[in-house]
């Protein structure tokens, strides 16, 4: 038909999009997708486990019990008079959380080959979906680290105090969830094409925990300088440190409070990361089939 | 009747070789010219066109090029090609998977590709669940798969294993499972590719029912790839045969799958040597074919015309009687018709005989058929045997099939559907 205007097409398939065209309604569309997924992630992790998921407690369980070992027992590294437990426990769930989504994230393309290379959805379900998923198992171990608190608290004389900075938790979770998927989206689209990437960056995240207090508190760095700078200020450089220590200050009150100008710094890294991962990622998802 | 999808001058170009797409350095020098110095992308002017037997002149290649048609809402277009002619590709782009080098496609209504079914099954999931994940996956919400679950699970005829992880099903249930998802869609374009190979025949013929009925009842628009030449003529309305990614014929279904069998089995040979490419293996041989060819140097006929070979044949051993028998097949190498001479000849070790051997009112109708000889000897009641079969040796048109007595001409007009014989016969007044 002569007269068919271009508005009525529904689907116009280009070569290329312009950069910033994110069909961020077309996610909302695929909502129950992204919730389908979710339930994929948690039925399926443990199926045919005999413990299921007691696995989210054993495994921070005995990552403490190491730290304690290591760090606090041979290193001697103190830890600003909370009890080590308390201490290790906090750090280790935040970062646990953290590294998680980094991982399956940063892979979805190379995970998801399979489905990717047969029917089209948002790809930016995955690894949305992926973020969400683990905060099931980050919402156990939290109540693990409750748990805990609780039993210090009764014991008495755990150093440990709650201050209000606490309440900041929820915008601190999204904060380390909006930075996992910014980076695990970059990292996803560029190993498409270089799958040296993958290795690199698996052993980048076990040696980015060390750049970041959750074995050590901030403090110890007081007073510290390297080339003239201080390196407490190079640690808040690592956008996950005022995170963490938020956290830990809020609910151990441990230390002092990292500054609203680390925090906000923090989030506004945040949130350009995650700007230019889903552009990377929108980027890449027309026509990666022909690269993976 | 509006138009559902429109493909404006579509190429795909792919890069050979090499695991990554592009170096480094390409990207760099097409970024520079395209975005520096606003010159065309410097990568598209080269390739070859994509034929996959002879050696690749350039680094790039165009799995499809310039492709341009449109198809009308409610069509059933069958795209048929050889393996590498550019199908896959072209569902591929349609179902957005991966996305055209150059031009647009326009589509009007959800577009549902099936270029696998079972998408995103995950083996440790139920039926129920796997259902609900892999419809989400194909675009349907949470409550539109609700609404038609019954139907998709008696569709499948899996309701005892509903429950049942689907690493528990049989590979035809996982299957049936997965087309009958795809098959309550109800998108308004349906992009099939070859699922229809899968399951047993009852399921293959429900399966095929199911997409009938959504072409023709509910006006859906379906495209259509598969190898299987029988059921694009059942299936589908219109073809488009794709050769080294352009389109090669555009046409009703049954035209179509007539230009692709002819397409390269046609040849204009008159004449041919037997060497063991045409021979069946592991024959006797005791008598074994030397030659075949026209008598009358041509291969094309009318449809009364005799059709004479001339064949020669040696004997290795000596044989008392022996004939020859023939077979006509069509392109598509379902058998047509064939005799069986009643004549017996015999031959001593060493000798060569020439034989002539005439095909005589055959009725073949217009259209385009191979040959396949036999030599042996015996009839039903002792045992035949066959000492030497040959097919595929000469290929022959039948160019004029229909006479028209009263306008005292031949109009060599016959459709496909009409089947491969003109049955004589006479109407009169009585």
């Amino acid at each position: 038909m002569k007269h068919t205007q271009d508005s009525e097409w529904t689907t116009v398939i280009k070569p290329r999009n312009s950069l910033f065209e994110v069909n961020l309604k077309e996610i909302w569309q695929y909502r129950d997708l992204i919730s389908l997924f979710i339930k994929r992630n948690i039925i399926t992790q443990y199926k045919q486990t005999i413990l299921g998921p007691v696995w989210f407690v054993i495994q921070p369980a005995l990552t403490v019990i190491m730290y304690m070992i290591v760090f606090g027992g041979i290193a001697g590294i103190p830890t600003d008079g909370v009890p080590r437990p308390l201490f290790y426990l906090a750090g280790t769930c935040m970062w646990q959380y953290f590294a998680d989504c980094l991982n399956k994230t940063s892979n979805t393309f190379v995970n998801n080959a399979g489905i990717f290379g047969k029917v089209y959805f948002p790809r930016l379900s995955v690894p949305i979906a992926d973020v969400l998923s683990g905060l099931l198992r980050f919402g156990i171990q939290f109540g693990f680290f409750v748990i805990i608190y609780i039993v210090y608290a009764f014991v008495g004389g755990s150093g440990a105090h709650f201050t209000w900075y606490a309440l900041l938790f929820p915008v601190l979770v999204a904060m380390l969830a909006g930075l996992a998927l910014g980076f695990g989206t970059i990292i996803s689209a560029m190993t498409t094409k270089y799958r040296d990437l993958q290795v690199l960056f698996s052993f980048i995240v076990q040696l980015w925990m060390y750049a970041t207090p959750i074995v050590y508190p901030l403090s110890q760095t007081n007073g510290m300088f390297w080339n003239g700078i201080a390196v407490h200020t190079l640690m808040c450089l690592n956008p996950v440190t005022p995170i963490i220590e938020t956290f830990k200050y809020g609910f151990l009150g441990c230390g002092a409070f990292v500054g609203w100008r680390w925090l906000i710094y923090s989030f506004v890294f945040m949130v350009l990361l995650l700007t230019a991962g889903v552009v990377v990622f929108n980027r890449v998802q027309k026509s990666f089939m022909d690269t993976v | 009747m509006a138009t559902a999808i429109e493909f404006n001058n579509i190429s795909k170009q792919y890069r050979l070789g090499l695991v990554s797409t592009r170096t480094l350095s390409a990207d760099l020098s097409r970024w520079w010219a395209m975005n520096v110095r606003h010159q065309e992308d410097p990568y598209l002017k080269i390739g070859s066109v994509n034929d996959r037997a002879t050696s690749a002149d350039s680094e790039f290649v165009w799995a499809l090029r310039n492709i341009d048609f449109k198809v009308e809402q409610g069509d059933v277009i069958g795209i048929i090609g050889k393996n590498g002619a550019g199908k896959s590709t072209l569902l591929k782009l349609l179902s957005k998977v991966t996305a055209p080098t150059t031009g647009t496609i326009k589509a009007r209504g959800r577009i549902a590709s099936l270029l696998e079914v079972g998408t995103g099954f995950h083996p440790e999931m139920t039926g129920r669940e796997n259902i609900y994940l892999n419809g989400a996956i194909l675009g349907m919400t949470k409550s539109e798969i609700t609404r038609k679950l019954d139907e998709i699970v008696d569709f499948a005829g899996v309701e005892r294993y509903i429950d049942t992880p689907t690493k528990r099903y049989s590979s035809g249930m996982t299957v049936r499972l997965g087309f009958a998802i795809a098959a309550h869609l109800d998108p308004e374009i349906l992009v099939v590719d070859e699922v229809l190979a899968v399951g047993d025949a009852e399921f293959q013929k429900k399966a095929i029912g199911k997409m009938q009925e959504v072409s023709q009842g509910e006006g859906r628009t379906v495209l259509f790839v598969s190898h299987n030449m029988g059921s694009v003529r059942n299936l589908c309305k219109n073809g488009i045969v794709l050769k080294d990614g352009m389109i090669d014929y555009v046409g009703t279904a049954n035209d179509a799958v007539d230009f692709y069998m002819q397409m390269d089995a046609y040849d204009e040979v008159v004449s041919r040597e037997i060497t063991p490419q045409y021979r069946k293996p592991d024959m006797l041989l005791n008598v074994e074919f030397l030659s075949v060819a026209f008598e009358k140097g041509k291969n094309s006929f009318a449809s009364e015309e005799p059709i004479d070979f001339t064949i020669e044949v040696k004997g290795n051993k000596d044989v008392d009687s022996f004939r020859i028998n023939t077979t006509v097949y069509g392109m598509d190498d379902i058998p047509i018709g064939g005799v069986s001479n009643t004549t017996f000849f015999s031959i001593k070790r060493g000798e060569v005989k020439r034989l002539r051997f005439s095909l005589l009112q055959h009725h073949l109708a217009y259209g385009t058929y191979k040959v396949a000889f036999s030599v042996g000897s015996g009839n039903y009641t002792s045992g035949q045997k066959d000492y030497d079969i040959i097919r595929d040796v000469l290929t022959f048109k039948i160019v004029s099939a229909f006479v028209d007595e009263t306008a005292g001409t031949s109009i060599s007009q016959w459709k496909s559907s009409w089947g491969k014989i003109m049955i004589p016969s006479e109407t009169v007044i009585i």
